[in-house]
């Protein structure tokens, strides 16, 4: 029982540690970063429940702010291989469970 | 009916007007109320009342005359054509064709395949309906024919890179998390604790990187782009002098009857040297834009550091390189083998040798008062050819009266007396009976072009010496040169028998080495700090006096007096100290005791050839040029030879 408790407070603890973006790998100027990082955690919140829906809003945000064409994966586990255009990539860890890769390429 | 119609007509009216007052026509019929409120029905229908009713018809089948029920209801009231065209009429259908015909054509190639597709879908659903295809399946966008603008450019895309086979898990995000949040942990414990840890600990991060960057390796990555950016921002700057530098010609030097004159052009100055005096200036053998200059004090109350500056007439506005030493620098050369070595005579008795390409500000070597320095000023140091080792050697002269030969031998500077300069017949008698002898104090040497032991020395008595290295006591002449300390003295470039001297007795003089007595005698009206050779011709020479003046002599023009004194410090008492000829441009730099060097244009007057005669070839090269002193010398040399007959 205590085990479970101590695993409850850890996973609570996780949980809430754990909410702040993670940057895994960007090649994208510092400014494009900081946008674009900002503009996933606001879809991310926005659309907690559906990752088809935070996915398109980061897409299109993208395609206004930095022209077409962007293509955006976010969720608890996938793979990819992908061809992007340099220095218009973004992968990054959000809310402790979800992974969102964010890459141009037209 | 009637009045009903008219009512309607007046409301529209009254609608359209602004008063709202009820105008009646005069001949409306006054109805009661009950009247009024009375309902008349009408039904409308689409039968035409005035289309016929009876119409009939012959039938030939039955021979009898038959009514014909269908009567054609349609009324036309009003009918007129109009421009526009249905979409979907075949007119519409043409005109489209026609307007987007050259678009087609020029995306045809793009669209064949699509449009081949799509055929093929609507055969095969063609053949399964057995219908028709729609005409045309996909209609072409009418341009907006006022406000379109068909020219398109393409943004530069960056270029395209694979980013290999990731799997996101959810224990790899997880794992991440912790790896970040343990870093987060150590960091804040080194750190003091602070608020939104994750941010801070980006930012700091970036800072400290970039701090780093900075302090060392980017500064040195970027020093070559600096360099030239700093030499393409200067040479807009300075364009017109850069300009005057390449292409002026002073084309009023034509009426000017062999008078000439100086076109300053750069002035080179840098802060840390503003107190100290140019004590030696010297064009690198290499790079003919590079020179050296050495800064010092001649007011022996008055002495600070030294420095030692290269500037480039690339960049007026910094030195290229900066040494600086404890001691005021006196005399510099540059090796014409090694042109990154520099040695330097210094003001304490010191010798060194700098070299440029080590970035310390320190020289390489340097003498020192166990390895038998002189014990006043050197005043100059020259290169030497390499001994017979072939190791690096260069001699020095200095007040306290000795000429040492320097030899660089495995990093280390040895030093050899040459000779003493000692005064014949004048010994000092000291205390208690000892015989002192006085020594003579070198100011000034040079070396003989061809003969390699033959070199002069000049003192501060106004004596120079004809020294041979291969005596070390004796002279092989002496000239009663001057009255005043000699400040320099030089050989002739082509003529291998005369050299020039100056002193601080306001004269120049020149000398044939084998007459005791001189050729020509200049008075300047002022201590004669320096004077230089030119380098194209055996017959121009430039002297620097006191007074801020600088003289410029060609003998074959004028042997009695100088085609060109011109005023080139920018005030009255700056002395000028130092002149040197640019061994390919025809530009001196001169140096003032204010610590300015300044870079001067001759004008064509000054670098004048012989001119040339009809049907004579004009010859070139230094015996035209050894001919051409010769000639003057002579008339010089006749009297004195005849005097000695």
């Amino acid at each position: 029982m205590a085990d479970t408790a101590e695993g409850k407070k850890e996973e609570a603890d996780y949980k809430r540690l754990h909410s702040f973006p993670l940057i895994r790998h960007t090649d994208m100027p510092e400014e494009m970063r900081v946008e674009a990082m900002e503009l996933c955690v606001t879809a991310c919140e926005k659309y907690a429940t559906n990752n088809e829906s935070a996915a398109k809003m980061i897409k299109e945000m993208m395609d206004k702010k930095f022209g077409s064409s962007w293509h955006v994966v976010i969720g608890e586990g996938f793979g990819f291989e992908i061809t992007h255009e340099v220095k218009n990539l973004l992968y990054m860890f959000f809310g402790g469970s979800l992974a969102v890769c964010v890459w141009k390429c037209s | 009916e009637n009045s009903n119609l008219s009512t309607e007509v007046g409301e529209g009216l009254d609608e359209w007007g602004a008063a709202k007052t009820l105008i009646k026509p005069p001949d409306q019929l006054e109805l009661t109320e009950a009247e009024l409120k009375e309902e008349f029905t009408r039904i409308l229908t689409a039968n035409n009342p005035h289309a016929p009713q009876n119409i009939v018809r012959y039938s030939f089948k039955e021979r009898t005359y038959k009514p014909i029920s269908y009567v054609d209801q349609m009324a036309i009231h009003f009918s007129m054509d109009g421009n526009m065209i249905l979409k979907d009429s075949d007119e519409g259908r043409r005109q489209n064709a026609r307007l987007s015909i050259e678009e087609v054509i020029s995306e045809e190639a793009a669209g064949e395949e699509e449009a081949e597709e799509a055929g093929a879908a609507e055969a095969a659903e063609a053949v399964e309906a057995e219908e028709p295809p729609p005409p045309r399946p996909r209609e072409r966008k009418l341009a907006n024919q006022f406000n379109f603008i068909e020219r398109a450019s393409k943004t530069l895309n960056n270029p395209l890179s694979c980013k290999p086979c990731l799997i996101v898990l959810q224990w790899e995000i997880y794992d991440a998390y912790v790896e970040e949040l343990e870093k987060m942990e150590k960091s804040k414990e080194k750190e003091k604790p602070r608020a939104h840890i994750a941010k801070k600990e980006e930012k700091r991060k970036d800072r400290k990187s970039t701090s780093l960057e900075s302090q060392s390796d980017d500064i040195t990555k970027v020093s070559k782009a600096a360099k030239i950016m700093e030499r393409m921002v200067n040479q807009n700057t300075f364009d017109d002098i850069a300009q005057d530098f390449k292409y002026f010609e002073d084309a009023s030097d034509e009426y000017r009857d062999q008078q000439g004159t100086l076109l300053p052009l750069w002035k080179f100055q840098y802060d840390k040297t503003k107190r100290l005096a140019v004590t030696a200036i010297s064009w690198n053998p290499k790079y003919k834009d590079l020179f050296a200059v050495g800064y010092g004090s001649y007011d022996f109350m008055k002495q600070s550091w030294g420095m030692l500056l290269l500037y480039t007439m690339k960049n007026p506005s910094f030195p290229e390189y900066v040494f600086s030493s404890e001691s005021g620098i006196m005399c510099l050369d540059i090796h014409s083998d090694h042109p990154h070595l520099v040695a330097v005579g210094f003001y304490d008795g010191n010798v060194a040798i700098y070299s440029l390409k080590k970035p310390s500000s320190q020289p390489s070597y340097k003498s020192s008062a166990k390895s038998g320095k002189h014990t006043e000023p050197v005043w100059q140091v020259k290169w030497q050819k390499d001994d017979m080792d072939n190791n690096l050697n260069f001699f020095s002269v200095s007040s306290d009266g000795r000429i040492v030969s320097w030899t660089l031998v495995k990093n280390e500077l040895v030093h050899t007396d040459v000779i003493k300069l000692s005064v014949e017949g004048a010994t000092m008698q000291g205390p208690e009976g000892l015989q002192l002898q006085t020594l003579g104090c070198g100011t000034s040497f040079d070396f003989h072009k061809k003969i390699d032991y033959l070199f002069l020395v000049g003192t501060e008595e106004g004596k120079i010496y004809k020294c041979s290295k291969c005596y070390s006591s004796q002279f092989l002449d002496v000239f009663e040169a001057h009255h005043m300390a000699v400040d320099a003295v030089s050989w002739n470039p082509y003529h291998m028998k005369v050299f020039i001297s100056c002193s601080s007795d306001w004269t120049v003089k020149i000398w044939d080495h084998t007459i005791k007595t001189p050729m020509f005698i200049y008075d300047l009206n002022s201590a004669v700090g320096d004077v230089a050779w030119s380098p194209y011709s055996s017959t121009v020479f430039a002297a620097v006096t006191n007074d801020g003046k600088a003289h410029v002599f060609d003998l074959s023009v004028n042997k009695y007096e100088a085609i060109c004194i011109q005023v080139v410090v920018a005030k009255k008492k700056n002395k000028i100290t130092h002149v040197r000829f640019n061994p390919v441009y025809p530009v001196v730099i001169i140096g003032d005791d204010r610590g300015h060097v300044t870079c001067l244009k001759l004008s064509p007057n000054l670098r004048r050839m012989p001119k040339e005669k009809k049907g004579q070839e004009v010859k070139k090269g230094p015996e035209v040029e050894i001919a051409k002193l010769d000639k003057l010398l002579n008339l010089v040399r006749e009297p004195a030879s005849q005097a000695a007959r």
